[in-house]
């Protein structure tokens, strides 16, 4: 099965990715790899808004009926906003990895500079050399 | 690379989800998990259960064997083709196995137990048959699909000439009949009617496709532990296994200590822990969103005296698709009350103690 790699996003090598927002903001979300790999997810636990994350930190959590699987903020900033449709809609993330399944919004003007990340070119070449 | 069964070929042109289940590569799933576990309560679904292990026990005194050996007591089956789900312990009453024990003649019955504990299981039914004189005869030639749901029987029936149609849908609940090649038992694991099929393997992969072109949707060993979790059935290693007796297991039922003087294997350790007491296997529903799982420590309810204490653990725990909550089996001290604490992550999490099944036959048979 071909996974979905948008060229505009940057990733993880835990597979999250990252998209760059105005006003130093990013919107972090798991990638289609990542969650055909979980299969139908049940349960999503995001951080509170306000919350101070550092980056490499385990952040949320995304169950399937198979497992549990912590998610790592790529970032470190400030939550300042988490999709409150997954608590009912958690296919969310199977049907739309990169756009309504995303799972938070952090700034960053607070926090120093991470990354850089995986480009999706350098995201592909991972994923199929991991197998 | 594991074995394989005779449709591990077509597991894989359908894109499963191949994973190792007691050694064997075995689907998990198509696709969607949940949607093969919708089409079982709704309509139907196939499993290639190949990896479980058809045994067959012929002999004279094979009746008196298995009476000897097993928990529950085979003398309940009288009619051909009845069956019983039983288990096999040690003599400390740790179960060796749970399997189904299928009556075909005075000479010959047939068990069908787990892919992950076949060796053992050999080993030991070799060691205790040869007394009796009983040969113990692995029927590796065959193949097991599973065809389960509202509708699995009919489709099953609607692929055999009319008469041996007619046989299929007259075999009673957890029984089996021979048609032709097949040995077709009404038996399952789903908590749903339908068949389990035992049949050559050269001839299952024909089988598999005439099923599926009629609408009985490929289903994997995911959806097969989500189905069974809420029909309340024990998983062999997760519910129970060596360490752990059938009483404190949910399975007191099938542990027949009538007649006395059945000497059955496990019998003394199995009454000295119905004397003194032991844990029990409960239902929890868990009330907030969140997923059980195996492993997750149960803890007294605040509104006991000994708040936060642990009193047990969850055996299998999962997302029930039919009831949109975590469901799961734990074992806990008896009489732990109507609510527990589930540890998620550090955190205590409300739930129900409930009496499984959760669902059978496409109903919730527990309130939500």
């Amino acid at each position: 099965m071909s996974e979905h790699v948008p060229d505009d996003l940057q990733y993880t090598r835990t597979h999250e990715w990252v998209r760059a927002l105005a006003n130093g903001q990013v919107e972090i979300g798991i990638t289609d790899h990542a969650q055909e790999a979980l299969g139908d997810l049940v349960f999503v636990e995001v951080p509170q808004v306000g919350r101070e994350l550092k980056a490499g930190e385990a952040c949320a959590v995304v169950e399937s009926v198979k497992a549990a699987s912590d998610v790592y903020s790529p970032v470190s900033g400030r939550v300042i906003a988490r999709n409150e449709d997954l608590a009912q809609k958690p296919e969310l993330l199977n049907s739309d990895p990169y756009g309504a399944g995303w799972l938070m919004r952090v700034d960053l003007s607070s926090a120093p500079a991470d990354g850089p990340w995986l480009k999706a070119a350098e995201y592909a070449q991972y994923v199929k050399e991991a197998g | 690379m594991g074995l394989k069964t005779p449709l591990y070929d077509i597991h894989v042109s359908l894109g499963a989800k191949i994973i190792d289940f007691g050694g064997w590569d075995m689907p998990l799933s198509y696709g969607s998990q949940l949607e093969e576990h919708r089409a079982v309560r709704r309509d139907s679904g196939i499993f290639d259960v190949s990896h479980m292990c058809v045994i067959d026990l012929t002999g004279a005194r094979v009746r008196e064997f298995l009476r000897h050996l097993l928990a529950n007591d085979v003398a309940k089956l009288t009619v051909p083709g009845s069956a019983l789900y039983t288990c096999m312990l040690l003599p400390s009453g740790g179960v060796i196995d749970d399997l189904i024990a299928y009556f075909l003649t005075e000479q010959w019955f047939r068990l069908v137990v787990n892919a992950g504990t076949r060796g053992k299981d050999l080993e030991w039914l070799a060691q205790h048959a040869a007394p009796f004189g009983v040969s113990v005869r692995e029927r590796s030639d065959l193949a097991i699909l599973a065809v389960q749901g509202p509708l699995a029987r009919a489709k099953t029936a609607s692929l055999l000439s009319a008469a041996n149609g007619e046989t299929a849908l007259g075999i009673a609940r957890f029984a089996a009949a021979a048609i032709d090649s097949w040995f077709l038992a009404r038996t399952g694991y789903t908590g749903e009617d339908g068949f389990e099929i035992m049949l050559p393997a050269e001839e299952a992969p024909s089988v598999w496709r005439s099923l599926t072109a009629r609408g009985v949707a490929p289903t994997g060993l995911g959806a097969r532990d989500t189905l069974r979790l809420e029909a309340g059935m024990n998983l062999y290693g997760n519910d129970m296994d060596e360490s752990r007796h059938p009483l404190e297991s949910g399975l007191a039922w099938t542990v027949a200590f009538e007649p006395k003087e059945r000497d059955f294997i496990g019998r003394a350790a199995l009454e000295r822990a119905r004397a003194q007491g032991c844990d029990e296997l409960v239902g929890l529903v868990l009330e907030e969103r969140g997923v059980l799982r195996s492993h997750q420590t149960v803890l007294a309810d605040s509104r006991a005296g000994e708040a936060g204490a642990r009193i047990g653990e969850i055996t299998s725990g999962t997302f029930s698709p039919t009831l949109n909550r975590a469901i799961a089996l734990a074992r806990v001290r008896r009489g732990v009350g109507a609510r527990v604490l589930v540890d998620i992550r550090g955190q205590p999490q409300a739930a129900r103690v409930v009496k499984p099944p959760f669902v059978r036959n496409g109903k919730v048979l527990i309130q939500l």
